[in-house]
């Protein structure tokens, strides 16, 4: 369980996020939604420990601010909205770099192969050679989250649920690709860990949270189950934008939902 | 390529799982532990004079000849006194400068940082030539009280320094802009030869000659003494960088990441900086500026094994320590019996090579 209580965070003397409570259950998908610069990549990178907040942030009952990086380390895993890398690294030496610090759960002998069944798991078998550099940008996430994976595999380590903090993970990928990661979310909760998503994408959002947090210019404007929340009025407040729930398109124009996977 | 070949070599030793080059890495460690034994062979065997090195360590090892007495009392001389000493400082400053670039292009997350470049030699020197000019005046004190360690100590707290304000100045929120980072060293390093030369205008005419020799960099001069003096400081620094090697790894993906993966950041920061003052301090305490190899060095092993400062790390240090003892060699016989200083050797090899980067790496390096 993640606790956080009346988080703020300022930069720079200018407030960004202003008295976020905020409860992500193991078990569950916890999406975050909101405009741009709605303050929820902040109010992630507090949860993760990145920036200083005000407020209490618990992790499985342990308050962040006294947890050593390496502590945090085995309890959650985070995968930021882009990574770049100034050295040739391979994409085997990066998914491995997920192993540094933390403990990936599976059995001792078991980590030499784990970067080649996490880049299995995100789509990018037989790429371990390739160079990290040379890859699109959406290969390169899902390389990031290929790595995150490696640090928190067992979704339950002794006993304690386990959390991938994910900002904007398919914002670059197609179609096909944002399927794949949002189940690896979706499975990592079902066997037992939470998981925490800034998503964009309100229907993936809907398709895939158990829980909706809306953030508006840096306060929470609604949170709940998403049938509960998305709702016309609150799209409308939140997204400056009129919107309806539900509405089909009309005449012959094509549309296609992520639902409609088969 | 060599690059192929290099991997076929490996693939031959185990099979290694794809984009994995840990078993090429450590095959090329071993390849350079011979260079480097090879290097030192040669360095000890050739010289102006015709002292065998041979003979003599054999003499040490099963006793000595009848009959060549006054011959080996010579020889003796010349090889346990002036090249032993010498071969043993270039092979610590060899390995201590390619180290340190490493670790710092770990640390800036450059290809390009180089303790040479961005003016952390130039701040090891200011402190190292305040101790020679001043040493007997102003400074005498600190001198009587520290001996030997003064030259390098000083040299230190220079280095140090100027890192500490660079790192404070090219670092916003955990992201060191690589633009400011060259920016600043340049200006510091001006201001540090600024110094410098206002010392030097100071300086007598002895002082001046030493100055002017120690300032273009060379190993000649090397002593036991010396040795006891910056031996110990590089040798610490050393024996610390490779704990830092799985930290820099994590911080090639920035220093956020890095602390989500479990890295104390901070700390290694500040390890690795006073890990490179030291190094670097001592180093241009003994035998001033020698460049390029820290740039040079890591990113021709780079292309060879990967970034993984593992095995970087201690790849640097052996191919530093051979290229060194190289240029070295170079120096002693290109113009004999006169003899070239060191820092000239290696700035006319390394600075072409240093062009050769930039142009490979336009697209790549943001600065």
């Amino acid at each position: 369980m993640i606790e956080a209580r009346d988080v703020s965070v300022a930069i720079a003397g200018k407030p960004i996020v202003t008295g976020v409570d905020f409860e992500a259950r193991p078990g569950e998908v916890a999406a975050i939604v909101g405009p741009n610069g709605s303050g929820k990549t902040t109010f992630l990178k507090a949860l993760s420990g990145e920036l200083v907040y005000t407020g209490s942030i618990a992790l499985n009952g342990r308050d962040m601010s006294a947890m050593r990086p390496v502590e945090a380390a085995t309890q959650r895993a985070v995968l930021p909205q882009a990574t770049t890398l100034s050295f040739p690294f391979t994409v085997r030496e990066v998914v491995k770099l997920g192993l540094v610090g933390g403990r990936s759960g599976v059995l001792p002998g078991e980590d030499a192969r784990l970067p080649e069944r996490a880049l299995a798991r995100v789509d990018l078998e037989g790429s371990a050679g390739r160079f990290y550099q040379e890859l699109s940008g959406g290969e390169q996430q899902r390389v990031q989250l290929a790595r995150v994976l490696c640090q928190v595999w067992a979704p339950v380590l002794d006993g304690k649920p386990r959390y991938l903090f994910l900002d904007e993970p398919v914002s670059s990928l197609d179609i096909k690709h944002q399927l794949i990661i949002m189940n690896i979310a979706r499975d990592f909760a079902r066997h037992g860990g939470g998981v925490i998503a800034i998503l964009h994408d309100l229907n993936l959002t809907a398709m895939y949270a158990d829980h909706i947090h809306v953030m508006h210019r840096g306060r929470l404007a609604a949170a709940g189950a998403p049938q509960d929340v998305l709702s016309d009025e609150l799209i409308e407040k939140v997204f400056d934008c009129r919107l309806k729930v539900g509405v089909l398109p009309a005449g012959n124009v094509p549309f296609v939902l992520p639902q409609s996977a088969a | 390529m060599a690059d192929q070949s290099i991997a076929g070599v490996a693939g031959g030793m185990a099979t290694a799982a794809e984009g994995d080059r840990s078993a090429r890495a450590r095959l090329v460690i071993l390849l350079l532990c011979q260079a480097l034994g090879i290097s030192i062979f040669l360095s000890l065997t050739s010289g102006a004079s015709d002292a065998s090195a041979v003979g003599v360590i054999g003499d040490w090892l099963f006793g000595s000849v009848p009959g060549d007495a006054a011959l080996n009392a010579r020889d003796q001389l010349i090889v346990w006194d002036i090249r032993m000493p010498r071969v043993l400082l270039g092979v610590l400053i060899g390995a201590a400068l390619a180290v340190s670039g490493a670790v710092m292009q770990g640390l800036f997350r450059n290809p390009l940082a180089d303790p040479g470049l961005i003016g952390v030699s130039a701040g090891s020197s200011l402190g190292a030539v305040a101790v020679i000019v001043l040493g007997a005046t102003v400074l005498a004190p600190v001198t009587a009280l520290l001996g030997t360690l003064a030259l390098p100590l000083a040299a230190f707290v220079g280095g140090l320094a100027t890192t500490l304000v660079l790192y404070q100045v090219a670092t916003r929120r955990g992201q060191t802009s690589i633009a400011t980072m060259l920016l600043a060293g340049i200006a510091l390093a001006a201001l540090a030869m600024a110094l410098t030369g206002i010392l030097i205008f100071m300086a007598d005419d002895r002082q001046l000659r030493d100055l002017t020799f120690w300032q273009l960099g060379s190993l000649a001069g090397a002593t036991w003494q010396k040795i006891g003096s910056v031996g110990p400081v590089i040798g610490l620094a050393l024996a610390a960088m490779p704990f830092l090697a799985r930290g820099l790894n994590a911080l090639a993906l920035g220093e956020a990441t890095a602390g989500h993966l479990g890295i104390p950041v901070q700390r290694l920061k500040y390890t690795a900086i006073v890990g490179v003052s030291a190094a670097v301090g001592a180093s241009v305490a003994v035998s001033g500026g020698i460049g390029f190899v820290g740039i040079v060095v890591p990113h021709l092993l780079r292309l060879l094994i990967g970034p993984d400062n593992r095995y970087l790390l201690p790849a640097s240090a052996l191919l530093g320590a051979s290229l060194l003892l190289l240029a070295d060699a170079v120096a002693r016989t290109i113009v004999a019996p006169a003899e070239l200083p060191i820092g000239i050797v290696t700035a006319i090899a390394g600075a072409p090579f240093f062009l050769w980067i930039l142009l490979r790496k336009r697209g790549i390096v943001d600065l």
